[in-house]
């Protein structure tokens, strides 16, 4: 309504909410849906509002079943709305798995192009909240591993706001993972933000001596780091892969190439985790660029363990600072 | 369409679903004389119901001498279907949409999706061989079930558009048993979406009979989601075209959804890969044999004087037509050229899924089909 910038600062989960705003005021296609999204405003209050704003035809409550939201959205990008549906934890979306990457992943190949899925998932993710059983998963390599979806992840309130907004008003499927341990992380927000392109990473912090490759809640672990190296006469370069699938491996290589040391870090296992991805490709394309092995950083073989645990088990600045030593020897 | 959900608090007390459609009924599942004159189905429609049955067994059995020829990968055929197919597709209107399971091929020719085109996919050229839009006619849905929260999901946005439109879907006894079509059902009782649920209850999932798959009736399952259920004769063309009509008039008044439960019986195998003959025996299906789709409709057609020598022999020779032509359209389609798997993965597809197409390309044998071919 406004060409005048606003400038706020707002946490994460505030700033989605303005993306979902926004997204319903400019586009009359636009539906959000899932579980307790209406009055309640979403367990994590990211539609806070909207419902009273934009009324039950636009954002609206839904019964307990993951698979049929997914699938819901699917037929309702068939008639040409734009849907946002929202899975309330990480571990539940597992029963939407087989709608994501059977149907909604395939839809658009299996139609010959005729119905784009038009539509955006939205999974809070991560650990670090201190919750019970099944509400601090990682299920990133679930979807990156499946063609047809695109996955991002935001790290700071601004790329939130951006990246939803792109999300939303890209043809294609896109899974949309909230690091829920950052939706209270604050920063100043001014609207309104450009358009952002969907697959791009971003370097967060320039740097000569090493790469941290993060994404989502490791973004500030590894600017933490960086920042306590820099006290230590060490330089690192932060890189935010906002984008998991597709990976912009034209940034990350830029940067490995300058500073010949790569850490990637990451709260999924490291088994088949995103790291492996990266530093196989890396191993392969950069030989003679890098002076030291790839390290990666993340979870071991286990289930996500008990919130006593988790800090042990989280990616920490230690650690990476540590990794930054090794890939340093030589 | 601030009524998308119900503000009332204690749904759970509703009362029973009224269930209009099951007074038109006998108890066997056939359309009472009341109901044949209510439903007002003309001798035009019988015998168009007829004709197209008659095209569909000879397209279905045309898709087996084909897969018996080595022209296709796999068939599944459809005999015993086709009054359930063809009585459902043909009482929905042109501007409402189905959502088939992947063995409605007399649906799809029904909607006048091109047969041959269609064979394509079973073919292994593409895994779509149409658009839905043109005939609105959703893609054949291969994980059981999933395909009917779609056709909610589409049913509940033609509700928010205020569309006239209703919506069919279909799917077999063995889907009843997921949890995505208990999910649907659900989902569609809480929107009241315009949708009709057809199951084309054929008695067997694969080597599974119905004994081992459905505790209680599956018609029943309708009234815990809050809306009627029917069982009805899935042999009996008319009776699947009248009762589905209405159930879709009844959907497009935003009365809510339907379950119709059609019972029939799969007198072929699942698929060609299937065999039969280790799990049931050529009696089990002999009382469905004699109770044929076709010989029915046409009892019916000699019961209202409309039946004609010359119109049987007219169907009978356009099958053997649409039969030929579509072994000849299956057999000059010629394989998309391999780099086209990679054109569709994304309406707006990332550089790096092109940089891999191009590598792909660029690694083709020298003898592999060119671009553009």
């Amino acid at each position: 309504m406004s060409s005048a910038t606003e400038t706020a600062t707002v946490t994460m989960g505030k700033a989605l909410n303005l993306a979902l705003h926004d997204s319903l005021r400019d586009d009359p296609r636009a539906l959000i849906f899932g579980e307790d999204v209406g009055k309640l405003g979403g367990v994590f209050r990211v539609t806070d509002g909207l419902s009273e704003e934009f009324g039950a035809a636009r954002v609206f409550n839904t019964p307990l079943a993951e698979a049929t939201i997914a699938a819901t959205a699917l037929g309702l990008a068939i008639k040409g709305f734009h849907p946002v549906a929202e899975m309330q934890f990480d571990a539940f979306s597992y029963p939407s798995f087989q709608q994501v990457t059977s149907n909604l992943a395939k839809y658009h190949t299996r139609t010959g192009g005729a119905c784009p899925m038009s539509l955006v998932i939205r999974i809070p993710y991560g650990g670090n909240i201190g919750a019970i059983e099944q509400h601090s998963e990682s299920p990133e390599t679930y979807y990156v591993h499946t063609a047809g979806l695109k996955v991002v992840t935001p790290s700071n309130p601004l790329d939130a706001y951006a990246l939803l907004r792109a999300a939303i008003a890209d043809p294609d499927p896109v899974i949309f993972l909230e690091p829920k341990a950052r939706y209270w992380m604050r920063q100043e927000l001014a609207l309104p933000v450009a358009p952002q392109s969907l697959d791009h990473a971003s370097v967060a912090r320039a740097g000569t001596d090493a790469t941290v490759i993060a994404y989502g809640p490791t973004v500030a672990v590894a600017l933490a780091a960086a920042e306590t190296a820099a006290s230590e006469g060490v330089s690192l370069e932060v890189v935010d892969l906002r984008s998991l699938s597709p990976i912009d491996w034209d940034t990350l290589y830029a940067s490995a190439r300058k500073t010949k040391r790569v850490v990637v870090v990451h709260e999924a296992p490291i088994f088949m985790g995103l790291g492996a991805e990266i530093a196989a490709r890396m191993m392969h394309d950069l030989f003679d660029a890098l002076v030291a092995p790839v390290e990666r950083i993340g979870a071991p073989t286990t289930p996500y363990p008990p919130s006593r645990h988790e800090k042990l088990f989280l990616p920490d600045a230690d650690r990476i600072l540590e990794a930054v030593d090794r890939t340093r020897e030589y | 369409m601030a009524d998308v959900i119900s503000t009332s608090p204690m749904r759970s007390d509703a009362s029973p679903p009224h269930n209009p459609i099951a007074e038109l009924l006998t108890p066997e599942g056939t359309l009472t004389a009341e109901g044949e004159r209510l439903a007002g189905v003309s001798d035009e429609t019988l015998r168009e119901l007829y004709r197209l049955m008659v095209v569909m067994r000879r397209l279905d059995q045309e898709g087996l001498n084909l897969q018996r020829q080595g022209e296709l990968g796999l068939w599944g055929p459809t005999l015993g279907h086709e009054a359930a197919q063809v009585g459902g597709a043909l009482a929905m209107r042109a501007t409402d949409w189905i959502f088939p399971y992947y063995r409605d091929f007399g649906m799809a020719i029904v909607r006048g999706v091109d047969p041959g085109k269609l064979l394509t996919i079973f073919r292994g050229l593409r895994h779509g061989a149409w658009d839905p839009h043109e005939y609105r006619f959703a893609p054949f849905i291969i994980p059981v079930g999933t395909q009917v929260p779609h056709a909610v999901g589409y049913a509940l946005g033609c509700k928010l558009d205020g569309d006239d439109t209703a919506v069919l879907t279909c799917f077999g006894e063995g889907a009843t048993s997921t949890g995505d079509w208990h999910e649907a059902m659900n989902f569609a009782g809480v929107f009241k979406a315009p949708v009709v649920f057809l199951c084309q209850n054929n008695q067997w999932a694969i080597s599974v009979p119905m004994s081992e798959q459905v505790a209680g009736r599956i018609v029943d399952r309708a009234a815990g989601y809050g809306f009627p259920g029917v069982r009805v004769d899935g042999a009996d063309a008319l009776t699947v075209y009248a009762v589905v009509q209405m159930a879709a008039d009844h959907a497009r008044r935003g009365e809510g959804p339907y379950l119709i439960e059609a019972l029939s019986y799969r007198l072929g195998p699942h698929t060609t890969s299937d065999d039969p003959t280790r799990y049931r025996t050529e009696e089990d299906g002999a009382a469905w044999r004699a109770h044929d789709p076709i010989a029915r409709a046409e009892e019916r057609l000699r019961q209202r004087g409309a039946w004609d020598d010359a119109f049987a022999s007219a169907c009978q020779r356009e099958a053997d037509e649409r039969a030929a032509s579509m072994r000849a359209t299956l057999i000059a389609a010629t394989p998309d050229h391999p780099a086209s798997v990679f054109d569709l993965v994304y309406a707006n597809p990332p550089q790096t899924l092109l940089r891999e197409r191009d590598a792909f390309v660029a690694d083709l044998a020298p003898d592999a089909p060119q671009e553009g071919h």
